[in-house]
């Protein structure tokens, strides 16, 4: 079985305000999807805090908003892409509590901890593509 | 018994403020995103400044969604009007928030919390005897 992407939409990351419009889109397909309170929260979060770094550690770059559906299952899977400097240091970003901004190095972690499926894959000098996936919590019937 | 305050005459983060008695109660309901964040918390500590209001209640049921960025926002701003000797409550997280932040490591450590403005009154009123 493959994973169907049922409906997509590209967001450019280009500045502050962009990060709003992601999460406020994925919001809206989290809620169309069927997700509960806290599962739209999750994922919202987690593509807030990966779209900010794209914006804060990138400069810039772009989100890939997808509807999937696997089994019977629906879900919300986000493309986060830029051309930044990569992570040097995949293991130490990931573990949490590490930052080159002087922050608390917890929207990687932390991110990873709200969603179902978390990739990363960074080149330093070429940048980082993060892909993670959310499923509603009960297979949907319909459609 | 309320009045809108607003620091230096224009609020610049279109965040209303309203006083009751000796305390500040703040309703968080858009996005705090960094221009607005930074504009929301310096506005707050000029008011702070001119009202002398010994109490800030932050009212944040308006938020679905509280990332590790607007956390530090509230957190900061918690700090700073401590530093004026003003006591900051957090009040009306909601539980999908509580939840969320809790999962990703952020547990607020150090921000005074309660469930809604009444609770966050009585404890402001138990902090300042
Ligand atoms: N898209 C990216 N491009 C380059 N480096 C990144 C990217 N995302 C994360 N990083 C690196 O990984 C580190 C950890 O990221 P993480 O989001 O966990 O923390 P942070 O952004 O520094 O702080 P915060 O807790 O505020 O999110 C960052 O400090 C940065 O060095
Ligand atoms: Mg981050």
């Amino acid at each position: 079985m493959t994973t169907q992407v049922m409906a997509q939409r590209e967001l450019q990351i280009r500045c502050e305000d962009d990060i709003v419009l992601v999460r406020q889109a994925v919001r809206v397909m989290a809620q169309q999807l069927g997700f509960d309170a806290f599962a739209t929260a999750a994922v919202t979060t987690a593509a807030s805090e990966l779209a900010r770094n794209v914006w804060t550690h990138a400069g810039g770059g772009s989100a890939l908003l997808e509807e999937i559906r696997l089994a019977g299952r629906r879900g919300v899977r986000m493309h986060f892409r830029d051309q930044g400097p990569g992570i040097a240091d995949l293991g130490r970003a990931l573990a949490g509590g590490f930052s080159t901004a002087r922050s608390l190095g917890l929207g990687l972690s932390g991110s990873k901890r709200l969603v179902d499926e978390f990739n990363v894959e960074s080149t330093v000098g070429k940048g980082t593509v993060v892909v993670v996936a959310k499923w509603a919590r009960f297979s949907s019937t319909t459609g | 018994m309320t009045a809108s305050v607003t620091a230096g005459g224009k609020p610049r983060s279109a965040i209303p403020v309203l006083r009751v008695g000796d305390t500040l109660l703040v309703t968080v309901q858009i996005e705090l995103h960094d221009a607005v964040a930074d504009a929301f918390q310096e506005d707050l500590l000029v008011t702070i400044e001119k009202t002398g209001a010994r109490g800030l209640i932050i009212d944040i049921t308006g938020l679905d969604m509280v990332d590790s960025y607007v956390a530090r926002v509230l957190a900061d701003t918690g700090r700073m009007a401590r530093l004026m000797g003003t006591d900051t409550v957090l009040v009306g997280m909601r539980p999908e928030v509580a939840a969320t932040l809790v999962r990703m490591g952020y547990g607020m450590e150090g921000v005074r919390t309660a469930l809604n403005v009444d609770e966050g009154l009585g404890l402001l009123h138990t902090l300042q005897g």
